[in-house]
């Protein structure tokens, strides 16, 4: 349980800024661990920056830069102490379009992030394997683990990536939009995966299919552009449980949004 | 009515259009293609038959003899092939690994504000005649390096590694003409290596900083990957310039046209420049011949070059089983 409470992420005040412009109102919202929290909302609601700045991706964009807390447990992952570059060994991230490394095989694929921390070939070999298994890859790929990783179909190379992820064991998995290049029957594999990874991992997954949020989320974070200030940004009208969320939206502006008249 | 029949005369144009366009295209670009081949050919063609005395007289033996003397008609490719293959290879060597981390600074480290004023720059550099190069190695690179690099490392490694063995009398010599054709060629190397590392998808770099990676690691592991057969391509450009280059060369090598010696600050010459210094005083049809041979050898060593070139590029830019080539 102390476990739990450990692996949850808060957001205090966080708020990504592209230069001078903050693109996104305050945010302030806990991540729940063992959990698969949904993200939704139209374009441009900010919903993509918020999840990079989990896994501090986000100031990677020159001029970009980050004010507020993002805390792991009670580790403040903006402290001064604090490397990006260990910030995101133990936060993963899946991307929108299924990246594997080119010049890889899929073997090298999966063990890139142990490697790169110089761990022994023995362990990557048993890594790289149980990673595969847990993606529901190992038996469609077992016997072409050095072959190129972009023989793969859309969907593999997307399972593909999140072994990548799960192989350095971190503690919270983000996914931004990751069935937004695949067909129903790939994204209906993820989706599995994901009800499965979330036993063990707090899971955040930004979204623009809101029955994927319905399906498979606990909590659901609805965010919208607003238009009343100067220069619109985007910002978190609702949250709570999915369920209450897609059944008795309290916000106006989710009513609309979920019923479809909006976005 | 009127309208009508302005359309129906439209779609016969345009009917028109479609059938007899893709066609002429056709046949207009296949003549273009077929002009490079021919150009190719004529100066083959020029260079095999111009140099068709030398080759009677000398045969193969030519390739591997030293000595110039046009009064006794004792001629010797050796030198130029040495001076030439040597003073490339220098310039390579030290233009190719900082040619690329210059391009890697350019587009991975540089702030924005400087990236665009920077890479004018370099392609400036590419853009002086190389006359200006020469004059500049001449007037301030030499005495340089004859005093400051030369000199020291002549009467301490040169004791004992011939490659860098005195005396240092000139200071002109194939290590010099090296370096000039180095600095030459960097803005070309680092100019196009910055245009291919500029091409690589963002996924990857994100790809690996999401599994950790420090930015060094990213481009190490991610970008440079990525680009190798581009960067390999942009390497032998850079070549071939050194490989041809003559006005830069010639003021610099010292022209030691018939003996090769053991030092790298000795004099020495290149194909191209024997050519050009050469050819303005060749008064008989044989030490004609003989320099039209020089030109037929240089072609050959670049053709053999630019073939190994080609297959290092195959080489290099196959990743695992399945890649798609670049």
């Amino acid at each position: 349980m102390a476990k739990n409470e450990a692996n949850s992420i808060h957001l205090q005040d966080l708020k990504p800024f592209y230069g001078s412009f903050q693109a996104v109102a305050p945010v302030n919202t806990t991540f729940a661990s063992r959990a698969i929290t949904a993200m939704i909302g139209p374009s441009g609601c900010g919903k993509s920056t918020v999840i990079r700045c989990i896994n501090r991706l986000h100031e990677n964009i020159p001029g970009a830069r980050v004010e507020g807390k993002v805390l792991l447990g009670e580790q403040n992952l903006y402290g001064r102490e604090m490397e990006p570059q260990a910030v995101r060994r133990r936060i993963g991230m899946v991307f929108q379009q299924p990246n594997p490394l080119r010049m890889l095989s899929i073997e090298q694929n999966v063990a890139i992030g142990l490697k790169l921390e110089g761990r022994p070939k023995k362990e990557l070999a048993e890594r790289v394997e149980a990673s595969l298994r847990r993606a529901a890859l190992w038996d469609e790929v077992k016997d072409k683990l050095r072959e190129s990783s972009l023989a793969l179909s859309g969907g593999q190379q997307q399972r593909l990536c999140i072994a990548r992820t799960i192989a350095l064991e971190p503690e919270v998995i983000l996914l931004d939009e990751p069935c937004a290049a695949l067909d129903p029957i790939s994204t209906l594999k993820i989706e599995d995966l994901l009800l499965e990874l979330k036993q063990q991992y707090t899971v955040v997954i930004v979204t623009h299919n809101m029955q994927q949020a319905a399906r498979i989320s606990d909590r659901t974070l609805v965010f919208m552009v607003d238009t009343s200030v100067a220069r619109p940004r985007g910002l978190m009208v609702e949250e709570g449980e999915t369920l209450q969320i897609f059944t008795a939206p309290q916000d106006l502006r989710t009513q609309d949004y979920i019923s479809g008249r909006v976005g | 009515m009127s309208q009508k029949e302005e359309n129906s005369s439209f779609y016969e144009v345009w009917q028109r259009r479609t059938q007899h366009g893709d066609l002429l295209f056709g046949w207009l670009t296949l003549f273009f293609g077929l002009v490079v081949i021919t150009l190719v050919f004529a100066i083959g063609y020029v260079v095999w038959s111009g140099s068709a005395e030398a080759r009677d007289r000398f045969g193969f033996g030519f390739l591997f003899q030293t000595g110039w003397n046009p009064v006794k008609h004792n001629f010797g490719a050796m030198p130029a092939i040495y001076g030439t293959l040597v003073s490339s290879l220098i310039a390579v060597t030290l233009a190719g690994p900082l040619g690329i981390l210059i391009a890697v600074f350019l587009s991975e480290l540089c702030p924005l504000h400087l990236r665009n004023p920077l890479s004018f720059l370099i392609e400036l550099l590419a853009a002086i005649p190389s006359v200006i190069y020469g004059m500049w190695g001449v007037f301030v690179f030499i005495p340089f390096f004859k005093s400051g690099i030369a000199k020291p490392l002549a009467s301490t490694v040169g004791q004992w590694l011939p490659l860098f063995a005195g005396p240092v009398a000139a200071g002109r010599g194939v290590m010099v003409a090296g370096i000039i054709l180095a600095i030459m060629i960097l803005p070309t190397i680092a100019a196009i290596a910055r245009e291919i590392l500029a091409v690589v998808p963002n996924h990857q770099r994100e790809a690996l900083l999401a599994v950790g990676a420090t930015r060094w690691e990213m481009i190490w592991y991610g970008v440079l990957p990525y680009s190798r057969a581009g960067i390999v391509g942009g390497i032998m450009l850079g070549l071939g310039r050194a490989l041809g280059e003559t006005m830069a060369a010639l003021m610099v090598i010292g022209s030691a046209k018939s003996t090769i010696e053991n030092s790298l600050f000795a004099p020495g010459i290149t194909a191209a420049a024997l050519i050009a210094s050469e050819l303005p005083n060749a008064n008989d049809s044989l030490h004609e011949s003989t320099l039209i041979l020089i030109a037929l050898v240089l072609f050959g060593i670049t053709l053999i070059l630019n073939i190994l070139a080609r297959l290092l590029v195959w080489q290099v830019s196959r990743g695992p089983v399945g890649t798609i080539r670049a």
